[in-house]
């Protein structure tokens, strides 16, 4: 029976009780209990089910080492699966339900996986599934999927926000118990930047819990006393319920702040990531006790020696009314005295050691409660609830002495430092065998960007144990920290800290030393993934000698509790069993984060609108008040089409490309990437960017040109006016206009650092409106202000003035064939001049048009689009573009790539217009092209593909482009396109320009 | 997360804040290089265990390129210094040889 | 007036105020800053000489940051932006320079308040503490997602300059980082 005791609780609120819902039962606990300790104190003790065998489980720690007290917590958008009891403190109308169980935790329909454990050893899946094959899909797979999982996923959208905080410090210290109270306080008085970050809500760790002494007094005294001082200075800053997640490279470390957590109806973030640069870090994250390795340690009842002490002190809860005491060290003495403390059993000590003569075994011993040396658990006994246990010798096989009945069996294994933030960039270890213990080897630390080691680690963490050195290396640590991180560390502190002396622990990794594999199989070591002693046997037997690989195979320490309490029992196994010392077989990887985190912290605020921030054009609003239906083209948004009530896409489509080509279409060109190049080398450096011979562009006129990359494939192309003889004004495409502004900085500041040529990026310092269609220029007349005459401004000719009022520069250009301006005017002024062409050319039947129409007007002129024809393999020859390419330059980015012999390979594919043989046929996008035969491997021999293909609604049948083999000298020969479907479409290579070859139209 | 110093503005600077353009130092062959020494510009890149000399751009801060020089398997950074450059200045090729006296010297 | 900018006077109240800062006349001057001729035509232009690396320097109605080691720019009324492009570029058409008017380019916003440091800390890794980013510093750098330029022109009012195209995501942005409830108190 676990309960709660009628006094003490020292982080406990009497005054508050809560209730909270546990398997739809209403319980009652206190604020400050945490979830676990509330269920206890309620005597629920059987909280889940394992993960592979559904085996019942209890509450095993009491911090976020705990294995086996997952839960669902919350409801709906709210509910999380896999929130450890130890870690959730407890709040009014917490709703908490049991994991892996169905239909309930003590009645699990699963649990008969338990009866079939003797079948699911390490590597079963790998041995099982194999054959037949399709079996794994249709079989294997489906059963397993229904049966695996840890918890269930949540159905709905999180509908809690998070966000990131950045902090800059000298110093980063990780754990608020006296040794990262003590570092903070040295740094914090030399007036160094200090950031102190502890998991829980309390400070001071295990030192109050375990009686230890500063100055003579408790050790909470001087704990108050220095938070007080630490909290009043302004360089230093207390985040409690905020965890060191991880350290990264360069003083980069992660911390997580669980804001609402424990106050789920509180507005504003409910978790913040802090995102740290630190000139040092300390972690001080102190240790974690070890389970001991015996048949049935994982029957509910059987738990920590120090959490059933932190449940007894610090929450006032008896895990059990009779206490039976496993160890193999002193420290856990400690539990058998405040057990015995709170009035409660305590029926025996079995010490695995040959002597016990320390003060606190004495002190036991005192008590009248009876020790017996060299003594093992020989099994816990139990099924939902532990009910005795069985004594025998350590060193035999397990012969029962004795059966001692029990309602819990607290176990210490010892300590191991909890080294994670040392390692997790690259912090090595040595094997402490006096403490049986990996421990951080101070002359290997993590690099920092200056070649020194950046971290430091200070107390339990660095493997002391006892009080009074951890507040001594809380203080020598927080000296060396502050010196490295340039500070005069000042006079010494003279704080000093006492406990009880212990003698040695003498390591113990299974219990009896000789069990035999029946007791192998029952002893568990990752309590999460369901792994035992003779998994880890197993694996040695079948040659894993590799930690990593061992680890892998049995899913050792691969559960969200990353191995806390399971690797170093699980090494220590795997050493014996392949005769090996600990240290030689080596610890796994420690991997950030230290604990799980929530993804919506890692998200940070980038969900629903911060997602990804979308480029609006001048425009935008208005388009997406008058039916634009948006479609993304690189980060901006552009309408596909204006869609009207009473009509589809595809008709608001054909109806915006017949009314552009017979009035005229208003487009939104703005998105186009509009990038200034000026100096007297410009010339030169336009010749080296672009295919073409740019240079010799004459004023006020504009010319298309292409732009490839170093290995001759063509990137981006668009048209650059000559604004004057040393300026260029270079567009490019919409997605384009950031890399190629990159692209040129790139060329002039890594290469050509020589040249005089400045650029500017000005893509938004304009909206650029065209107004395209055979009464374009009547629009333009009737705004006035500039005479837009075929004489005045010709065919790929701009002018700079004024339209309707408005500083204007109209570009001659067109990309749809029609007599078509491109209106630049200051993006202030976007919206303006848009509402006077929509107004003003109404009478003469303006339409806005998207991007579709855009498409299919600019592909029935066999107009390449860079995407569409081009995939990063094309160069400009494949499009038919050699006109483009200057044959009398030097040079240009690319060409030496083009003249490989690839490249000038005749069998290329090259662009063709294909028109389907019949009418009514549209060829798939991205079709492919075959001839017939039947290639080496077996394959259909495929000779082109389709890069851009449309309805005509101005032609009134289907149109494509695409590369085909050989393709220009196969003109009206048909080639056929198979479909998804088993179909044929059958096409007649063709001209890619469908629609006024002769251009008459533009150029009037 | 690397923390470089942009020699052009002096600013510490986040790798967030910054784009990787490579090794530096790379001889540019235009039209009428030799295949070798085409393939040698375009492909052929060093991956050594140890010093390195690359490229970043500033890009979120000033937008200026600079090159740095770091040991790739430590990440300690010896140096950050000009993009306009052909070799790594002297001192710092010295500072690197007393900090790495195995270190075979800079190559092209 | 037809102008309008991007925010069209949104703003927002919060653990800061956020403001549009309205219209205003920005040019791009890339040119040698160690230039005599640069410098007069700026000190004609802003009354000012340009700032150090690193620093906006004010005078009246106009203001000058540094944004590169070859580029400057120039805050000025909205309505003379054309004329200041005009002059810079006529005071230096024998140098090698580049002036160009992109008042229009970019979102300004205005941000006041006890609690800027903080809230900006929440999109960039910039340190902000007082000693590391002093008044009149310039920094470029990420917000969020997207690249901005800030300066304090006091403890509790700085400028925030972003391009136009993502000025509302910034607005959403800030707005989000200045929610009350998720105050941090750090700076």
């Amino acid at each position: 029976m676990s309960t709660r005791l009628p006094q003490g609780g020292r982080l406990i609120d009497r005054k508050s009780a809560l209730e909270f819902n546990w398997n739809g039962t209403r319980l009652m606990g206190y604020a400050g209990d945490t979830l676990a300790s509330a269920l206890l104190a309620n005597n629920q003790t059987l909280i889940g089910r394992s993960f592979k065998y559904h085996r019942p489980r209890g509450i095993l720690a009491s911090g976020p080492e705990e294995p086996n007290a997952l839960v669902g917590l919350g409801q709906g958008a709210s509910f999380e699966p896999n929130q450890r009891t130890t870690t959730t403190e407890l709040f009014t109308d917490l709703s908490a339900t049991s994991q892996n169980a169905w239909p309930s935790v003590h009645f699990d329909i699963m649990g008969f996986n338990r009866i079939l454990s003797r079948v699911f050893p390490a590597g079963f899946y790998y041995k099982t599934f194999l054959f037949p094959r399709f079996a794994w899909k249709h079989l294997f797979e489906p059963v397993i999927r229904r049966a695996a999982g840890l918890g269930a996923a949540p159905k709905t959208p999180d509908a809690d926000r998070y966000e990131y905080f950045y902090a800059t410090v000298d110093m980063l210290i990780i754990g608020g118990g006296i040794a990262g109270l003590a570092a903070a306080l040295r740094a914090g008085r030399a007036g160094a930047r200090v950031l102190l970050l502890e998991q829980t809500a309390h400070w001071g760790g295990r030192a109050p819990v375990d009686g230890a002494e500063i100055n003579g007094a408790a050790a909470q005294d001087w704990i108050n006393t220095t938070l007080a001082e630490l909290d009043g200075m302004p360089n230093v800053t207390l985040k409690n319920r905020t965890m060191g997640a991880g350290v990264y490279d360069h003083g980069w470390a992660t911390g997580y702040e669980r804001l609402t957590d424990h106050a789920p109806k509180a507005a504003g973030p409910r978790h913040r990531l802090w995102r740290i640069r630190a000139k040092r870090i300390i972690s001080a994250t102190g240790a974690v006790e070890r389970p001991l390795s015996f048949a049935g340690n994982d029957i509910p009842g059987v738990m920590l020696a120090s959490a059933v002490r932190d449940y007894l002190i610090n929450y006032a809860t008896s895990c059990g009314d009779r206490l039976v005491l496993a160890t193999n060290n002193d420290d856990g003495y400690r539990t058998a005295l405040a057990q015995h403390a709170a009035g409660l059993t305590v029926a025996a000590v079995i010490d695995a050691r040959a002597s016990a003569a320390g003060d606190l075994p004495q002190q036991v011993r005192a008590l009248g409660i009876p020790v017996h040396t060299g003594r093992a658990i020989a099994a816990a006994k139990g099924n939902k609830y532990l009910k005795a246990v069985t004594i025998c010798a350590q060193a035999g096989e397990g012969a029962v002495l004795e059966t001692i009945p029990c309602d819990v069996l607290a176990m210490s294994g010892g300590w191991s430092p909890i080294v994670h933030l040392w390692s997790h960039c690259g912090g090595k270890l040595h094997w402490d065998a006096t403490q049986a213990m990996f421990r951080p080897d101070p002359m290997r630390p993590p690099l920092g960007a200056d070649g020194t080691g950046f971290v430091h680690v200070a107390g339990s963490a660095n493997g002391h144990l006892d009080a009074a050195s951890v507040l001594k290396d809380g203080f020598d640590i927080g000296t060396l920290a502050t010196k490295e991180a340039g500070f005069k560390a000042g006079p010494a502190l003279k704080d000093m800290a006492t406990s009880t002396p212990e003698h040695p622990i003498e390591p113990i990794w299974q219990m009896p030393q000789g069990m035999g594999p029946k007791k192998q199989m029952k002893t568990f070591l990752d309590y999460q993934n369901d792994v035992k002693v003779s998994d880890v046997r197993l694996a040695a037997r079948e040659g894993y000698e590799s930690v990593e690989h061992t680890k892998r195979y049995t899913t050792l320490g691969m559960a969200t509790d990353q191995g806390k309490l399971s690797n170093i029992n699980g090494l220590a196994i795997l050493a014996d069993s392949l005769n090996a010392e600990i240290p030689d077989v080596g610890t796994t990887t420690f991997r950030p984060p230290y604990h799980p985190i929530s993804m919506g912290s890692i998200a940070g605020d980038a969900r629903g609108e911060l997602f990804k921030p979308v480029r609006q054009s001048p425009i935008h609003n208005w388009i997406a008040d008058n039916g634009g239906f948006f479609e993304p083209v690189a980060d901006w948004r552009r309408p596909y089409c204006y869609q009207r009530t009473d009509e589809s896409v595809s008709e608001a489509v054909t109806r915006e490309i017949l009314n552009t080509r017979k009035n005229i279409g208003l487009l939104d060109a703005s998105t186009l990437g509009k990038i200034i190049v000026k100096g007297p080398d410009a010339g030169r450096f336009m010749d080296m960017m672009y295919t073409n011979m740019m240079s010799t562009l004459k004023v006020g006129k504009c010319r298309y040109g292409l732009m490839c990359t170093e290995n001759g494939f063509l990137s981006d192309d668009g048209v650059v006016a000559r604004l004057d003889s040393d300026t260029f004004l270079c567009h490019t495409t919409s997605g384009g206009s950031d890399r190629i502004h990159a692209w040129m900085e790139e060329w002039l500041q890594t290469e050509w650092w020589d040249w005089q040529v400045y650029t500017a990026n000005v893509t938004e310092q304009y909206a650029q409106i065209a107004v395209v269609g055979p009464k374009a220029r009547h629009l333009l007349e009737k705004l006035g202000g500039m005479d837009v005459s075929g004489e005045n401004l010709p065919f790929m000719g701009f002018l700079d003035g004024e339209i309707g009022g408005i500083k204007a520069r109209a570009f001659r250009i067109s990309f749809s064939g029609e007599l078509s301006y491109e209106i630049a005017v200051p993006a202030s002024d976007g919206q303006a001049f848009w509402d006077m062409c929509i107004e003003a050319g109404a009478e003469f039947g303006l339409q806005p048009y998207g991007t579709e129409c855009l498409h299919v007007m600019r592909a029935e002129k066999g107009f390449i689009m860079i995407g569409d024809e081009t995939d990063g393999t094309v160069i400009p020859q494949d499009l038919g573009l050699s006109w483009a390419i200057s044959k009398k330059k030097e040079d240009f980015l690319g060409k030496r790539a083009q003249l490989r012999p690839h490249m000038q390979d005749p069998d290329r594919w090259r662009l063709v217009g294909l028109r389907p043989v019949n009418d009514g046929e549209i060829i798939p996008d991205g079709a492919y092209a075959v001839d017939g035969t039947i290639r080496e491997n077996g394959v259909k021999n495929m000779i082109g593909r389709v890069t851009s293909t449309y309805y005509s609604p101005t032609l009134g049948h289907g149109i494509a482009m695409g590369l085909v083999q050989n393709g220009p000298e196969r003109m009206g020969e048909q080639i056929d396109f198979p479909t998804l479907d088993g179909k044929m479409i059958r096409a007649t290579i063709c001209d890619p320009v469908f629609y006024d070859p002769e251009g008459a139209l533009q150029n009037v | 997360m690397l923390h470089l110093t942009c020699p052009n503005c002096g600013q510490m600077v986040d790798e967030t804040d910054l784009h990787a353009g490579g090794q530096a130092h790379i001889t540019r062959h235009g039209a009428g290089a030799s295949d070798a020494d085409f393939e040698d510009y375009l492909f052929m890149r060093k991956n050594p265990k140890g010093v390195h000399f690359e490229r970043w751009r500033h890009v979120y801060g000033c937008g200026k390129w600079f090159h740095a020089a770091r040991c790739t398997t430590t990440l300690q950074v010896f140096g950050t210094y000009s993009a306009q450059t052909l070799t790594p200045p002297k001192p710092l090729i010295t500072k690197i040889k007393k900090l790495r006296p195995e270190w075979e010297g800079f190559e092209k | 007036m037809s102008s309008v900018t991007v925010l069209q006077g949104a703003g927002f109240d919060g653990a800061i105020e956020i403001r549009d800062a309205g219209l205003l006349g920005m040019i791009t001057l890339r040119g040698d800053l160690a230039s005599p001729t640069l410098n007069a035509a700026v000190k004609t232009a802003t009354g000012t000489a340009p700032p150090e690396m690193g620093q906006i320097v004010h005078a009246d109605a106009q203001s000058c940051a540094w944004m590169s080691p070859d580029e400057l720019m120039i805050f000025a009324p909205y309505a003379q932006a054309d004329e200041i492009t005009a002059q810079i570029t006529g005071d230096l058409a024998d140098h090698h320079a580049l002036a160009v008017n992109v008042s229009d380019a970019r979102a300004v916003f205005d941000l006041s308040g006890n609690a800027i440091r903080d809230v900006l800390s929440k999109g960039t890794p910039v340190d902000l503490s007082p000693d590391a980013l002093g008044l009149n510093v310039v920094r470029r750098t990420r917000l969020g997602q997207v690249a901005v330029a800030f300066w304090f022109t006091s403890e509790t009012t700085a400028r925030l300059v972003c391009f136009r195209s993502v000025g509302a995501y910034m607005l959403t942005w800030l707005s989000t980082a200045a929610d009350p409830a998720a105050q941090v108190d750090y700076h």
